[in-house]
């Protein structure tokens, strides 16, 4: 345990707290992608699904704890992602002090100038999102049915459009967030390290196509409300 | 002047054994009352000071840099030579010995060179251990290359970045002991002078570059590792710092300066371009293994290279020297390269060069194999002139490049003032009339590494220093004539900035007492540099305060101690009535023009006593070839 | 030709400093970038004012001394070389320049573009170095090393220590100085002994300093005149995590 503490300590301890809990919220994004694509299979199935994270870990764990310990473990990993993050983008500015009055941008990708300020985003949509279709607080009309609050909340082109635009700094933090996790954990040889930032590329690729699949699905109507 | 090498009695091969083990010891309790004080950090200094530290020394050490690390060095390209015989070529100490005498033109003492070709091993140790990164074999064991005319393979190399490398592991250990606090480290900290008192160097006067503020600083011993005086010519390979205040200043302390005449230049430098170019590129000897030297065979012929046809040029190595042709020893290349622009052959833009063409190698093994072996000198090139030398050939002409002469030191590296030790390229050297490639390296480290650090013991063993008060007057005296020098300077208020008189006088260094002197020509030097120094003094202008940091007030410091060097210089090239290797007097060379030595009356090292009143004493230590009797140089 | 810059003059640390504007006429284009500010500098000595203070040394771009952000680029527009390996060609007649000292807290300015960058000394002398006294080293050849690992060593070990990665890098981080000489000595097998340790003083000092963290963003990579890699960072990290979990002597 104070070995972990001293990691704190260094910014490079930090760094590697980010990419561990980063990694977390990753696999999180995964699951939860692969989860709601069963929204094409039907309300049943998704509705199913639904009730599955709920009955997570049973019979051992009683109804709900399980999808309660795995919140636990995601608000932890948010919230030591966020604080890490905060503190170190506090370091980086006052290292430099006077700013140059022109700069140059040479980075490898555009990516890297918006981990910070897409990472907000990213945060802000994300209550956006549960108040939107966990609480349904900023729902027009929030059933018992995850199916039906789904397809109906995308109805409304700019609900979806929310959703979609938000895609883009996730897209982008994801892809500069997986190359910059190799980095940091050291997953590092030099006969592979060239398909890191490929491997990093498709990954975000494919997380944003997938979910950019739901509310485009909705909108252009392959899949709807089921009548009744 | 006492020159009393001080060289251990009997055979060549035992001599430094010997020493080792005669030399005092001083009680390990007791080093760390000791204090010593580096000057210096290039391979030299830096490998000195790191090594001292260790040992338990109370060092002391200063660079003019920002860190250790920029010391001059670092620009080495070519290797360093080691007797390991790891070629099973047939290499040996003896070989290396040998080589080093003769390619030093039988001007340097034997038992020095025996000592330094028997350390090389250790350095390479040394330098593996702390990981410099020298080339490897695919069997994991390390790799050499030929170099400089040797005909075995002992050099020892990193890339085109040996001299970094090397550098870098001196700077590591140096930086070690600095953590450990064994060595106080004082960078942006200029030696402006040497403490003497009765007799002894017992420390040195500093400028902190920053603040501007001049300290004393005082020690048992003073150590001074601080390079060459190419500057002197301006022109140079040199880094635009490097100079000759720390030896300049010891010797009018009482310091004798040996073969000051004795300066290297290296034929293969990039030619200027402009003449406000500030310092000039060296490509890589290497280069000379496939590029065929030539220039037109008619002067003023201004037709394009390729336009000239292969019975219209003139290959002139080739034509000289038809065993050896393109691969003749430095000096030689240079004298001859010389004569063919001062024929009005030169070619370029300022018909300042050479060339050095690869088009017969690039048709004989391919652009692949040319890029494969010269790919980064060629880059380089092209960076710097804007021409693709793959197409067009390249343009070279010599250039100063290292100076044999230096400080004299006994073979306790001790110079005629007691407790003042001069190390690498800052003394008169290992390396005689004429340094071999791929020696610089091996002798700085030799010296700082492995034979200061017991010499020095020695001295400190001896007896009792007698303590300096810091408020004696001879201390002080000398922090007050510093100040004036430096008050004298800010207060010239001509307008000229002093680079402009420092390049008159490398023009004229260049032109009298560079590749080719003559008894006219330096006498012609010898009454026009104190014009210059006149000029200099009374013309230019040094801007800002004493105060702060003040280039300005750094760089005419420095270039007003190259008057007073280069009228020793051509004092001693006037005095030297022979040629040998990088000093050639046109007066004395052979019926085939190839430098003549007179080793009835020359064979000795001059070393030059400061008087004070313009006319400097010369001495002379006789130099003794028991074991390679002097022969004449051939490479017909 | 001729060109205008915009030079940041500042007269002590503890002042402000400023763009002064100065027109360099008569540049011929084989002009390194180091000699036309020579030439602005004998120019201005001429005038009585203060020549234009930056550091430099010995203008082939090993030495590390020189380093200014040209247009927002340290060492300037060109691919892998130091400032004074910049040449006047790659500018055009009336090109307006602005050059600016390496931005850093932990490179404060001490005067015009010269800035103070003993930081990475003190990081070096933490751990940068293999523990061996003098004399003590076995034969050379006694290890034989792969040919790869020695490669990539010297490729490490190419850093000229010049800081441009830091006056690069968005967070003015010095993560490529350290790695390079964390993976320098970390790839080879004379290294090991030391190597955890290394990791975890040199970073620990690198933090002291004042250098920001590492956003893997490669400005370091793409500004470096040496091309180092930003996959010694990699490396470097991986050393840092074992020595935390692992656990060091130090």
């Amino acid at each position: 345990m104070f070995r972990v503490a001293r990691l704190y300590d260094s910014t490079i301890g930090k760094k590697i707290l980010m990419a561990c809990t980063g990694a977390v919220l990753l696999l999180f994004v995964v699951g939860h992608l692969i989860g709601n694509l069963k929204i094409f299979l039907g309300q049943a199935e998704f509705d199913h699904y639904a009730e599955f994270l709920r009955e997570m870990g049973a019979p051992l764990l009683p109804h709900g704890a399980g999808l309660w310990i795995a919140r636990l473990v995601l608000l932890g990993a948010v919230g030591v992602h966020i604080i890490s993050a905060i503190q170190l983008t506090l370091t980086s500015w006052a290292a430099r002090g006077t700013a140059y009055q022109k700069q140059e941008r040479l980075a490898f990708s555009y990516a890297s100038y918006t981990m910070r300020w897409g990472g907000v985003v990213v945060f802000f949509y994300v209550l956006y999102h549960l108040a939107h279709l966990t609480w349904g607080t900023a729902h027009h009309n929030f059933t018992a049915s995850p199916y039906n609050n789904v397809v109906s909340g995308f109805q409304t082109w700019w609900v979806a459009l929310i959703y979609i635009v938000a895609l883009m700094p996730l897209g982008l933090h994801v892809y500069h967030g997986i190359w910059s996790a190799c980095q940091t954990l050291g997953v590092n040889n030099p006969r592979y390290n060239t398909w890191r930032r490929p491997f990093a590329a498709t990954v975000a690729a494919l997380i944003v196509i997938g979910y950019l699949s739901i509310p485009v699905a909705v909108l252009a109507g392959w899949v709807t409300l089921n009548e009744g | 002047m006492d020159l009393n090498a001080r060289i251990p009695s009997g055979p060549v091969q035992e001599k430094w054994d010997k020493h080792r083990f005669e030399m005092k010891l001083v009680n390990p309790a007791n080093k760390r009352k000791y204090s010593v004080i580096v000057v210096g950090t290039g391979l030299a200094g830096g490998a000195a000071a790191a090594t001292l530290g260790e040992l338990g020394y109370n060092v002391k050490c200063f660079t003019f840099h920002d860190t250790p690390r920029r010391a001059h060095s670092i620009a080495a390209q070519g290797g360093i030579n080691a007797a390991k015989n790891y070629q099973n070529d047939g290499d040996s100490i003896y070989r290396l010995f040998y080589d080093t005498v003769k390619g030093g033109d039988f001007r340097a003492r034997e038992a020095n060179v025996y000592r330094l070709a028997q350390i090389s091993l250790e350095i390479i140790d040394q330098c593996v251990a702390q990981g410099v990164p020298f080339a490897r074999e695919y069997g994991g064991y390390l790799a050499n290359r030929s170099f400089g005319g040797a005909q075995v393979s002992r050099t020892f190399y990193a890339r085109g970045q040996t001299g970094q490398q090397l550098l870098l592991g001196a700077y590591q250990a140096l930086m070690r002991q600095v953590g450990a606090g064994t060595v106080k480290l004082y960078s942006r900290t200029e030696m402006l002078d040497v403490v003497v008192v009765n007799g002894r160097a017992c420390g040195i006067v500093t400028r902190d570059l920053v603040t501007g503020a001049l300290e004393t600083h005082l020690a048992d011993a003073v150590v001074l590792g601080t390079g060459g005086y190419s500057n002197v010519f301006y022109w140079s390979t040199n880094a635009k710092a490097c100079n000759t205040t720390a030896i300049w200043r010891a010797y009018k302390r009482g310091a004798g300066f040996a073969n000051p005449c004795y300066t290297q230049i290296h034929p293969t430098s990039i030619p200027q371009s402009d003449e406000r170019q500030s310092k000039l590129t060296l490509m890589s000897e290497s280069l000379r293994n496939d590029g065929r030297i030539w220039v037109p065979k008619r002067a003023g012929d201004d037709r394009q290279a390729a336009q000239i046809p292969e019975d219209e040029r003139d290959y002139y190595l080739e034509r000289f020297y038809p065993s050896f042709g393109n691969l003749t020893p430095r000096d030689i290349a240079s004298r001859r390269a010389k004569e063919a622009v001062d024929s009005g052959r030169g070619i370029g833009p300022l018909k300042n060069g050479v060339y050095l063409d690869f088009a017969h190698a690039i048709k004989r093994l391919g652009e692949k194999t040319i890029s494969e072996r010269y790919g980064n000198l060629f880059d380089m090139y092209a960076r710097i002139t804007g021409e693709n030398p793959y197409q067009v050939p390249m343009r070279i002409y010599p250039a100063p490049h290292y100076t044999m002469g230096g400080l004299w030191v006994d073979y306790n590296l001790m110079s005629t003032i007691p407790g003042l030790f001069v190390i690498g390229e800052a003394n008169f050297s290992d390396h005689g009339a004429n340094r071999l490639g791929a020696s610089a390296l091996m002798q700085g480290l030799a010296d700082g590494y492995f034979i200061v650090p017991y010499t020095l013991g020695n001295y400190l063993a001896q007896g009792a220093l007698d303590e300096v008060k810091r408020d004696d007057p001879a201390v002080a005296g000398v922090e007050q004539e510093v100040r004036e020098r430096i008050d004298r300077l800010l207060k010239i208020n001509g307008n000229v900035a002093p680079e402009e008189i420092h390049r008159k006088l490398g023009l004229l260094m260049l032109d009298k007492c560079g590749m080719a002197r003559n008894k006219a020509g330096l006498e012609e030097a010898l009454a026009k540099i104190p014009v210059l120094q006149e000029e200099f003094w009374s013309s230019i202008r040094v801007t800002g305060q004493g105060a702060e940091l003040n280039q300005a007030l750094e760089r005419a410091g420095r270039i007003a101690d190259f008057f007073e060097l280069a009228e020793l210089m051509c004092r001693d090239a006037l005095e030297r009535e022979e040629s040998c290797g990088g000093h050639f007097r046109e007066e004395h060379q052979t019926e085939e023009g190839e430098a003549k030595r007179d080793d009835e009356n020359f064979a000795h090292a001059a070393v030059w006593e400061y008087t004070g009143n313009g006319s400097p004493r010369r001495n002379v230590e006789p130099l003794d070839f028991k074991d390679v009797p002097p022969t004449q140089r051939s490479y017909k | 030709m001729k060109v205008t810059l915009h030079v940041w003059r500042q007269p002590r640390p503890d002042q402000p400093g400023r763009f002064v504007t100065y027109t360099a006429n008569d540049i011929t284009d084989h002009m390194s970038f180091l000699e036309m500010l020579d030439v602005v500098n004998e120019e201005l000595v001429a005038k009585d004012e203060e020549p234009i203070h930056f550091d430099h040394d010995c203008r082939e771009g090993i030495c590390g001394s020189c380093g200014m952000v040209v247009n927002g680029r340290p060492h300037g527009p060109q691919v892998e070389g130091a400032t004074c390996q910049l040449h006047m060609r790659s500018f055009k007649d009336g090109d307006e320049i602005w050059i600016e000292p390496w931005r850093s807290k932990a490179f404060p300015v001490l005067k015009d573009l010269v800035v103070d960058r003993s930081a990475f000394d003190r990081i070096m002398a933490v751990g940068g170095f293999i523990s061996v006294r003098t004399g003590s080293a076995p034969d050379a050849n006694a290890i034989p090393i792969r040919k790869e690992s020695s490669d990539w060593a010297f490729d490490a070990a190419a850093c000229i220590g010049c800081g441009a990665c830091v006056a690069a890098c968005p967070n003015a981080s010095a993560m490529l100085f350290t790695s390079a000489k964390i993976a320098h000595l970390g790839l080879l097998p004379q290294g090991q002994p030391e190597r955890l340790e290394r990791a975890d003083r040199m970073v620990a000092e690198m933090d002291r300093a004042g250098f920001g963290s590492c956003t893997n963003h490669g400005a370091c990579e793409n500004a470096c005149p040496k091309g180092i890699s930003v996959d010694w960072i990699a490396m470097l990290n991986r050393d840092l995590l074992k020595a935390k979990l692992v656990g060091t002597n130090s």
